[in-house]
C-alpha cells in the first residue's frame, strides 16, 4: 500500500532519481508540418470544448441566471432581476445564514479535527510498526466509500430506536434516546463526524507518501543537534512537506464546500443540515423552480471556492508561468 | 504535485531502516487498535444487520445474536430491490466515461506537455481549476441545457438530454478530465525529451509520436488513472440525481438513496443494499489497490 508512488514516475526518468521534469521540457519539437498542426489542433481543441461547454460556460451562465427571474421553462419567460435575488437570499431567505455558519463549521471540523487525525494516524502508522498494512487498510477502506453511502451506513448506525450508537450508550428504547440524524441541533456534529471517518483516512494515505519523501538524513540531522521527536517532528519534518500540505489545505477546503452527498441523503439538507450546496439544489428541482435564487446560491458557492482555487492554481503553476 | 512523492524514498523504507532493531510501541497500538475498532463499527455493523432476517430482529430486537444468519436480505435486495438493474446502469455510465475521460485527457496532456506552445500552462490552469470547482455551482445551468436540447423521441423518451445516460456520461467526463489531464501531463513532461526528438529525425508526425511512443510508456499512469476514475465515477451521487428522473435508470449510488424511503422499517434489506453498492469499489480496490492508491497520491489534487 505504502510503495506505490514509485511505480507512477515514468521508467526512463526513474534512474538519476529526481532528475528535474524541468530539463526536459526544453526539448521542443520545432518542426511541425501542416499536418502535425492539423492533428495537434484537434488533439486540443476537442478536449477544450468539451472543457468550455460543460464546465465553463455553464460557470458563467450561472453568474448570468443569477441576475435574473426563471422559472426554469420557457427561455423567454426569463426576466432581469437586478440584485434581487442576492438582496432576497441575504435578508429573506431563512436558511442562508444558517448554511453559511454550517458551511464554515464543516470546513473548520475537517480543518481541527479531521485533517490532524489523518495526519496523526499517518505519523503513527509511519514508524515501523507491526500490523501497519492492517491498519492502513482500515482506514484507509471508508475513502473508497461514496459519501451517499457512508450517509446510509452511518444512519443504520445512529438511528434512534434500533441504532448501535444507542444501544451502547445504554439509551436506547428509552427517553433519553438520541436521534442523531433527526434531532436539528446535533445532526449536523453527527454528518460532520460520518463526514471525517472518510476525510482523515484520505489526509492519512496523502501523508503517509509525504512522510515517505522526507529525506531520512534530515531528521538524523536534527537527532544529531539534540531536537526531541516532537522538535523534529514540527520543526523539520512537517516543513519538509510543504507541497503536501499545500494539497492537504485546498483539499479540505474544497471538500467543506463541497459536502452535499451526506446531508443530502440524511434528510436533503433541511432541519439543521443546511448547506449551500444542498440549498442550490432545493432551488433548482421539484416544483416552484426559483432557477434565480439557485443561481444565485451557487455564485455564492462559486466566489467562496474560488479563494481556495486561485490560491493552489498559483502555487502550482505559478512558478512555470514565470520561467 | 508528483514533487510532493519523491520517487526513489518511497523504497527505502523497508530496507532503510531494517538496520535498527524495531522498537515496541505499546501505547501507539493500544491506540492505533483502538481506532481500527471504532473505524470498523459501522462497517460490521451494517454487514451484521444485512445478514439476519427481518424476522430475527423483529423477535429478538437488533441487538442480538439469536435467530437465523443467511443472505435472504440480499437475495431479495437483488431480486425484488432491482439492485441487479441499478448495477448495470452503474456499468453503463461508468465503462465509457472513464475510457473517454483517459481519451481525450491523454491528448489533452500529450498536446501541453510534450509540445511548446504558448497557451499551454493557461489550458491546462483551465482543466485544473474546473476540476475544483462544486459541481452544484454549474447545476443549474447544466441542467436547463439538457432540458432545453431537444432531440427526436425515437432518441430520448423525454424528448431531450434529460433521463438519458448520454449526459451523465457527458459531465461526468468534462468533470474529471482536468483531473486526468493534470495528472498525465505531469507524467509525460517526466518523460525523455530525446523519446519523440528521435521519432521526429525519423519523420513520426505528433500523432505517432503520441500513439506509439508516449502512451505505451504511460501505462502504469494510466492504470492508476483507470482505476480511481471507476471508483469515482461509480460513486458519484450528484449528477444522476440531478439529470436522471426515472428510478429504474438510475446507478446503484444514487438508487440507495431512494431505497431508504422504499425499505422504511426493514433496516435489513437497506444494510444488504448498502451491502451489495459497496461490494464492486471492494473487488476494484482488492484487485486493483497498487494502482487505486498511486493514483490517489499522485494526483492529490482531487476533492
Amino acid at each position: 500500500m505504502s510503495a506505490t508512488a514509485r511505480d507512477l514516475v515514468p521508467p526512463e526518468s526513474r534512474a538519476p532519481s529526481g532528475a528535474p521534469a524541468k530539463q526536459v521540457r526544453s526539448g521542443k519539437v520545432r518542426r511541425l508540418s501542416k499536418r502535425d498542426k492539423a492533428v495537434l489542433s484537434l488533439m486540443v481543441g476537442i478536449p477544450t470544448l468539451i472543457q468550455l461547454v460543460f464546465i465553463w460556460l455553464p460557470t458563467v451562465m450561472s453568474v448570468g441566471l443569477s441576475f435574473t427571474r426563471w422559472n426554469g421553462l420557457a427561455l423567454g419567460d426569463i426576466r432581469p432581476a437586478g440584485a434581487d435575488n442576492y438582496q432576497y437570499i441575504s435578508q429573506d431567505y431563512p436558511p442562508f445564514w444558517p448554511a453559511i455558519q454550517h458551511n464554515m463549521l464543516w470546513l473548520a471540523f475537517l480543518a481541527l479535527v479531521a485533517t490532524p487525525l489523518g495526519l496523526l494516524l499517518a505519523v503513527l502508522l509511519d514508524q515501523q510498526i507491526r500490523g501497519s498494512r492492517i491498519y492502513q487498510s482500515i482506514f484507509f477502506t471508508p475513502v473508497m466509500l461514496s459519501l451517499a453511502l457512508i450517509g446510509i451506513i452511518w444512519q443504520l448506525f445512529y438511528q434512534r430506536d434500533n441504532g448501535l450508537l444507542n444501544f451502547l450508550l445504554g439509551t436506547s428504547g428509552t427517553q433519553q434516546a438520541v436521534d442523531w440524524f433527526g434531532d436539528s441541533s446535533i445532526n449536523i456534529w453527527a454528518a460532520m463526524i460520518a463526514a471525517t471517518w472518510r476525510h482523515a483516512g484520505y489526509v492519512m494515505l496523502l501523508y503517509l507518501a509525504g512522510l515517505k519523501g522526507v529525506d531520512p538524513s534530515l531528521k538524523e540531522a536534527a537527532a544529531i543537534d539534540g531536537a526531541n521527536a516532537a522538535q523534529t517532528f514540527f520543526r523539520v519534518v512537517f516543513p519538509a512537506m510543504r507541497p503536501i500540505n499545500i494539497v492537504i489545505v485546498v483539499i479540505t477546503i474544497i471538500e467543506s464546500l463541497r459536502a452535499f452527498d451526506v446531508v443530502y441523503v440524511i434528510n436533503r439538507g433541511t432541519n439543521g443540515l443546511e448547506l449551500l450546496s444542498a440549498l442550490v439544489i432545493q432551488n433548482l428541482v421539484g416544483e416552484g423552480q426559483v432557477i434565480g435564487v439557485g443561481s444565485a446560491l451557487a455564485v455564492v458557492l462559486l466566489v467562496i471556492s474560488l479563494v481556495p482555487i486561485v490560491f493552489y492554481v498559483s502555487r502550482t503553476f505559478g512558478k512555470e508561468k514565470r520561467s | 504535485m508528483s514533487a510532493a512523492v519523491s520517487p526513489g524514498r518511497a523504497m527505502t523504507g523497508k530496507s532503510g531502516r531494517s538496520g535498527s532493531k524495531p522498537k515496541r510501541h505499546y501505547g501507539t497500538h493500544i491506540f492505533l487498535t483502538a481506532m481500527a475498532v471504532m473505524w470498523l463499527i459501522p462497517l460490521v455493523w451494517a454487514v451484521f444487520t444485512a445478514l439476519r432476517p427481518i424476522a430475527s430482529t423483529n423477535e429478538h430486537g437488533y441487538f442480538s445474536l439469536a435467530g437465523d444468519f443467511n443472505f435472504d436480505n440480499f437475495i431479495q435486495a437483488w431480486s425484488q430491490g432491482g439492485f441487479a438493474k441499478y448495477l448495470w446502469n452503474s456499468v453503463i455510465i461508468c465503462v465509457p466515461a472513464v475510457l473517454l475521460v483517459l481519451f481525450f485527457a491523454s491528448m489533452m496532456a500529450f498536446a501541453v506537455s510534450r509540445v511548446s506552445w504558448k497557451f499551454n500552462v493557461t489550458l491546462l490552469i483551465m482543466f485544473t481549476a474546473g476540476n475544483l470547482l462544486p459541481p452544484q455551482v454549474l447545476a443549474a445551468p447544466l441542467f436547463e441545457m439538457a432540458k432545453h436540447f431537444q432531440v427526436p423521441y425515437s432518441f430520448s423518451d423525454s424528448g431531450n438530454m434529460l433521463n438519458t445516460y448520454i449526459i451523465v456520461i457527458a459531465v461526468n467526463m468534462a468533470f474529471q478530465m482536468g483531473f486526468c489531464t493534470f495528472v498525465l501531463s505531469n507524467y509525460m513532461k517526466a518523460l525523455s525529451a530525446d523519446l519523440t526528438e528521435a521519432a521526429l529525425v525519423d519523420g513520426a508526425g505528433i500523432w505517432r509520436q503520441y500513439r506509439e511512443i508516449i502512451m505505451p510508456l504511460c501505462r502504469p499512469a494510466f492504470a492508476a488513472l483507470a482505476t480511481l476514475e471507476v471508483i469515482f465515477i461509480y460513486n458519484d451521487f450528484f449528477w444522476p440525481l440531478l439529470f436522471i428522473q426515472s428510478g429504474d435508470r438510475l446507478p446503484v449510488t444514487t438508487a440507495i438513496n431512494n431505497l431508504q424511503g422504499e425499505f422504511l422499517n426493514n433496516y435489513n434489506l437497506l444494510a444488504a443494499g448498502a451491502v451489495i453498492t459497496v461490494i464492486p469499489t471492494l473487488i476494484v480496490y482488492l484487485l486493483l489497490q497498487r494502482q487505486f492508491v498511486a493514483g490517489l497520491t499522485l494526483g492529490s489534487s482531487k476533492g
